[in-house]
């Protein structure tokens, strides 16, 4: 079962690859971004059996630094991947 | 003073931390592997040296922070021995929980390497016991993720109870109110992201960073 993990930094944490991208984005003419936040998806296959309590208690002990970072957890059957 | 240093995958300056530990007390450290789940017995010093652990992968430190000597090291430190962490070590004892804070990508997004003056602001520890409060002495950086961020009331915390040890003099890498390296809050615990090892011989242009190992040789014994 697939689990997603969304991984972003905490607000008021200053974000500086977040910064360079909104810069990049100006740069290249695209008017009216207001913010630019970068994080992280993290992709888990999980065992059914896998209690949500277990994938919280992975968050907060590997996969974010909660001093600095949120998480975020979604748990869906087979999410539906965009087609390019 | 029998000190040991830790390699993870990825560290590159144990070698030199080897080096600077032997040259100042006489005795060779003892390397131990990240794999291994046991400290010799009767350390007075842990090193963690400086490099790219597990390729940064996820963030830096994170997880040699969770791999088995770290648990070894977590108890050392809680019985009282004197653990130094440079660099990528710092982000590890951050990631660990040993210090309050996080190091995150600097400021600017530029690795930095680069001689830089630092501000000595405690003077009295186990660590900076051969440099005077208020000094100032040069160390070399080189990393990219040596920005230090903690919330307010942390670092007020830090400064209050003289935790701060060490402060760059001017801009470095966006970290909060300057802080290059802290102290844990029974003293036995120093992060740092400046290389000591690095400015500890005459070849190397200075010698600032000897005294560091100098001092640290003097309140060990």
């Amino acid at each position: 079962m697939k689990t997603r993990v969304y991984v972003t930094l905490k607000n008021g944490v200053l974000d500086p690859q977040g910064k360079a991208i909104h810069h990049a984005l100006e740069g290249l003419g695209f008017a009216g971004v207001n913010d630019v936040r970068a994080g992280k998806l993290i992709e888990l296959d999980l065992d059914p059996s896998v209690a949500d309590a277990d994938v919280e208690a992975m968050c907060r002990k590997l996969l974010a630094n909660t001093v600095i970072e949120n998480f975020r957890i979604e748990r869906a059957a087979e999410p539906q991947e965009a087609q390019a | 003073m029998k000190s040991a240093v830790i390699v993870f995958p990825g560290s590159n300056c144990d070698r030199d931390l080897a080096v600077a530990l032997e040259k100042t007390s006489g005795t060779a450290p003892i390397m131990v592997w990240h794999r291994d789940t046991e400290l010799p017995q009767g350390l007075d010093l842990i090193c963690l040296p400086g490099g790219f652990s597990y390729g940064d992968y996820l963030r830096s430190g994170a997880m040699a922070a969770r791999s088995p000597v770290l648990r070894a090291v977590a108890e050392a430190a809680e019985k009282g021995t004197a653990v130094l962490g440079i660099c990528n070590d710092f982000q590890i004892l951050t990631e660990a929980g040993l210090l309050p804070g996080a190091l995150m990508r600097n400021a600017g997004l530029h690795y930095i390497c680069r001689e830089v003056p630092l501000k000595v602001e405690n003077g009295a520890s186990a660590f900076t016991g051969r440099y005077e409060a208020g000094e100032e002495i040069v160390i070399p950086v080189a990393h990219h993720d040596g920005n230090f961020q903690a919330d307010a009331d942390t670092l007020d915390r830090l400064e209050g109870e003289g935790r701060v040890a060490f402060r760059y003099s001017g801009e470095c890498n966006g970290s909060a109110r300057d802080i290059a390296g802290i102290l844990n809050q029974k003293g036995n615990v120093l992060g740092m992201m400046p290389h000591p090892e690095r400015m500890s011989e005459a070849a190397h242009g200075r010698t600032d960073g000897r005294r560091l190992f100098e001092g640290i040789l003097e309140a060990l014994g």
